[in-house]
């Protein structure tokens, strides 16, 4: 059994090459960009509800996303899913689209924010139940053996989940029967308003699969080459049939937990520490142009590309009609 | 053109709001995610951040002013490149803003009722019959239902606790396992919550999953990936992700057992949309609903009976003998009052029409076999024919089952009726233990013979 660990892999440890750590830049780039979009979308009434923006988290799903195969592996999360759907290649007019809840949106506009999915890229949701993706996940990683088709599932959970029964429940089977599921708590400090110290008896997240043999390593969320490297150890690991894989993600959500959360139990200062001295972005944007990896010019273009995307889908997700009536009833069974 | 920044809507239920100061002066530069003003809602007091950059060109709402509207322009930025002058040009049309998409569709009419999915009539297929039967127990029916639709899918597979080593609490497994192994019969620690949400996300990956729960009332444990995560998930994916997937094991009151393993979960689960719901009464019911809910592509919900597993029937020595999901069945027709009951309720429903017939009352009794979709036409028809009607249930009476069909029978055919709807329920008390206590509280023979008088007048 490997111990859970402290110990942060180094970036080094895999040699990431310059096209990709162009595509990190440009796929963080763009859930930020599509992430403010929808805030101001939110903020003008086109987007209703409950709208969880993923503005700070992004090396988390980018960097674990590089580590798998859609064709074959599977994906599932919580209700902070947009950056988890255009990271698996989800087009951004349909989840846009989805947000305003349009027929062009993922589920006809009958989901919203919290309840999307693709067969096609195998993302299999947005769960709006915290922590229910948990044995969900689970579940699609018991397929991936029962099939025997090789693939793992990255099951997603935030800092809140950890605390639901479920979790165990599902850590205890996915040992038991080794599947390959990785599961990566991406720890933001916050459930909601509860801070990490204030709900759980050891911070230490990555710790939580001990009682059932789980490997867990703590990893720089907020370093998409961190998250790569360990990403790759977890994977190789569940995809060798030694079982499930903890990672604990020390990222940081620079908005509130929802559009109408006015975040007042942390203070502006460490927030701004965070965006200052942390941000995903600019930490990699530092690093292509001190590498002299990129030139200003190449980055400018790419953000005018990103906004170009972010905008397009913006004008979709407003031209596109509301569900037609008669998909008031649609959907609800199938016919057998 | 400046960009116009709004005043935000930053909570769901927000109209208008207060500036209540801006963080940045005219001329400022403005980087996307800068703070630009701290607005008051009906809530909180909320930043606005930047989504664009630039310069902010003017402030068009001071500091300071309240009930600001959600969606008027407070602000000019100026994008790189342009220069203030094209700020009066900005300004000078009224700006137009797009209102809030319209908040609800209207419902459809109630002509589009017939596409709901909880009732069913007269566009079910007639069904077959069969000549050669076999004397089997219900239990050996519902293992050779699982049986006959392994072998016929390797996709299935059955899940849950004691099923495999064990043969099943009750035995209902037994010989599943020499025969399937143990990659598609499944021994669970006790942990319904996490091995329901298990074979929900298996079902996700086109899976099919049977679920056993060792009873029903464990399966509360578990309910929320009955409701939140099978039945809805079709639904919330615009019909992207089916679900097939059964759960099934005993329902309803066991003997003796007290109340946190005696109930009813009938009306429980046929509330939801999303589900299907069957309770067989005999082995034949047994066997050809469960092999129907196998094969379908939805969440199915097999409610047995404990008390009915040991109980012979003649089943349809057939291989392919299914029992249509959404079908009741007349176990006995009669002309002069409609008794309905489902599961182990039909026996006594069978045995109070034979009583009843000495005294020169003709009962037809009606075995539900499906909950949800429920099949009211032949409910409707029999009272068009006998004028009255009692249910029978051995769960709770309020919202129950005979509340629905109550209901549904003053929608459907008010006319007809020359009696009130009679329901006959389990009490309205948890189960008690004591054996004299225990029998007032279910549904007895009597209970049903009293009823059936009371609606003929007799």
């Amino acid at each position: 059994m490997m111990a859970a660990s402290r110990r942060r892999t180094k970036p080094g440890d895999s040699v990431v090459k310059t096209e990709d750590l162009i595509a990190f830049y440009k796929d963080m780039l763009l859930i930020r960009r599509f992430e403010e979009k929808a805030g101001q979308l939110y903020g003008m009434g086109l987007i209703n509800g409950f709208c969880h923006l993923y503005i700070g988290q992004e090396a988390v799903v980018v960097g674990m996303q590089s580590t798998i195969g859609i064709d074959r592996d599977s994906v599932i999360t919580s209700y902070r899913d947009h950056g988890h759907m255009l990271a698996c290649g989800m087009d951004p007019k349909g989840v846009m689209a989805e947000l305003t809840g349009r027929a062009g949106g993922y589920s006809k506009g009958k989901g919203g924010s919290m309840h999307m999915f693709s067969r096609e890229k195998r993302f299999f949701g947005g769960h709006g139940i915290v922590a229910a993706q948990v044995p969900l996940g689970t579940g699609l990683a018991f397929a991936h053996k029962y099939n025997g088709d090789g693939g793992v599932c990255l099951c997603y959970l935030g800092d809140g989940a950890v605390n639901q029964g479920q979790v165990y429940e599902s850590f205890n089977m996915a040992s038991l029967w080794k599947l390959p599921v990785i599961y990566v708590i991406e720890n933001n400090k916050y459930a909601m308003g509860t801070s990490v110290e204030r709900s759980v008896a050891n911070v230490d997240l990555y710790r939580r699969g001990g009682a059932y043999n789980i490997p867990g390593q703590q990893v720089d969320g907020m370093d998409v080459l961190a998250v790569k490297a360990a990403g790759l150890e977890a994977v190789a690991h569940a995809r060798a049939g030694e079982g499930p894989y903890i990672l604990e993600m020390k990222t940081y959500r620079y908005r509130g937990h929802s559009m109408s959360d006015p975040a007042k139990y942390r203070t502006k200062e460490e927030v701004a520490k965070m965006r200052e001295q942390h941000d995903p972005i600019d930490q990699l944007r530092k690093k292509l142009l001190d590498d002299k990896l990129v030139t200003e010019e190449l980055l400018k273009e790419m953000d005018r590309d990103v906004k170009a995307v972010v905008s397009q889908a913006a004008d979709f997700a407003q031209a596109s009609p509301e569900p037609d009536p008669s998909e008031l009833f649609a959907d609800i069974l199938i016919e057998a | 053109m400046p960009i116009q920044i709004l005043m935000p809507a930053l909570s769901p239920t927000m109209t208008e709001g207060k500036l209540a100061r801006w963080l940045k002066a005219e001329g400022d530069a403005v980087k996307s995610g800068d703070v630009l003003a701290e607005i008051e809602t009906d809530k909180a007091t909320m930043e606005l951040e930047a989504v664009d950059e630039g310069t902010l060109g003017r402030i068009l709402v001071a500091a300071g002013t309240e009930g600001v509207a959600v969606n008027t322009p407070i602000a000019l930025l100026l994008e790189e490149g342009e220069n203030t002058s094209a700020l009066d040009a900005a300004v000078a049309p009224v700006a137009s803003v797009t209102p809030a998409a319209p908040a609800a569709v209207a419902a459809p009419a109630p002509a589009t009722v017939t596409a709901e999915p909880a009732y069913t009539g007269s566009g079910l297929p007639a069904e077959k019959s069969y000549d050669k039967t076999v004397r089997v127990t219900v239990r050996e029916a519902l293992r050779d239902a699982m049986a006959e639709e392994m072998r016929r899918d390797e996709k299935v597979f059955l899940i849950g606790e004691e099923v495999a080593q064990y043969q099943g609490a009750y035995k209902v497994s037994q010989g599943l396992l020499d025969e399937f192994g143990a990659k598609r019969v499944i021994d669970t620690p006790i942990t319904e919550m996490g091995f329901t949400g298990l074979a929900a996300g298996a079902a996700y990956a086109g899976l099919k999953p049977i679920v056993e729960f060792m009873t029903f009332n464990f399966a509360m444990q578990a309910i929320d990936h009955i409701v939140n995560s099978s039945a809805k998930t079709l639904y919330m994916g615009g019909g992207q992700l089916p679900s097939s997937i059964v759960f099934r094991g005993p329902n309803g009151p066991a003997s003796r057992v007290a109340a946190q393993h005696s109930q009813c979960y009938a009306s429980w689960y046929a509330h939801v949309p999303g589900l299907k719901v069957v309770a067989p009464y005999s082995a034949a019911d047994a066997k050809g609903l469960l092999k129907a809910a196998i094969r379908d592509p939805n969440p199915v919900i097999v409610l047995e009976n404990e008390l009915l597993y040991g109980h012979s029937f003649d089943v349809p020595d057939d291989p392919d003998f299914v029992v249509p999901i959404g079908k009741a069945k007349v176990e006995r027709a009669g002309s002069g009052v409609t008794v309905v009951a489902f599961s182990r309720m039909v026996q006594l429903a069978l045995e109070a029409a034979e009583i009843l017939a000495k005294d020169g009352i003709d009962v037809e009794v009606i075995n539900l076999r499906s909950i949800r979709p429920l099949d009211v036409e032949t409910l409707v028809r029999s009272v068009q024919k006998t004028n009255r009607i009692v249910t029978v249930e051995d769960g709770w009476p309020f919202a129950g089952i005979g509340a629905e069909i109550s209901a549904l029978m003053q929608e459907n055919c008010f006319d007809w009726l020359d009696a009130p709807v009679t329901r006959v329920t389990g009490k309205d008390v948890p189960m008690p233990y004591a054996a004299n206590l225990e029998r007032l509280a279910l549904p007895q023979v009597d209970d049903i013979i009293a009823a059936v008088k009371a609606v003929c007048y007799a």
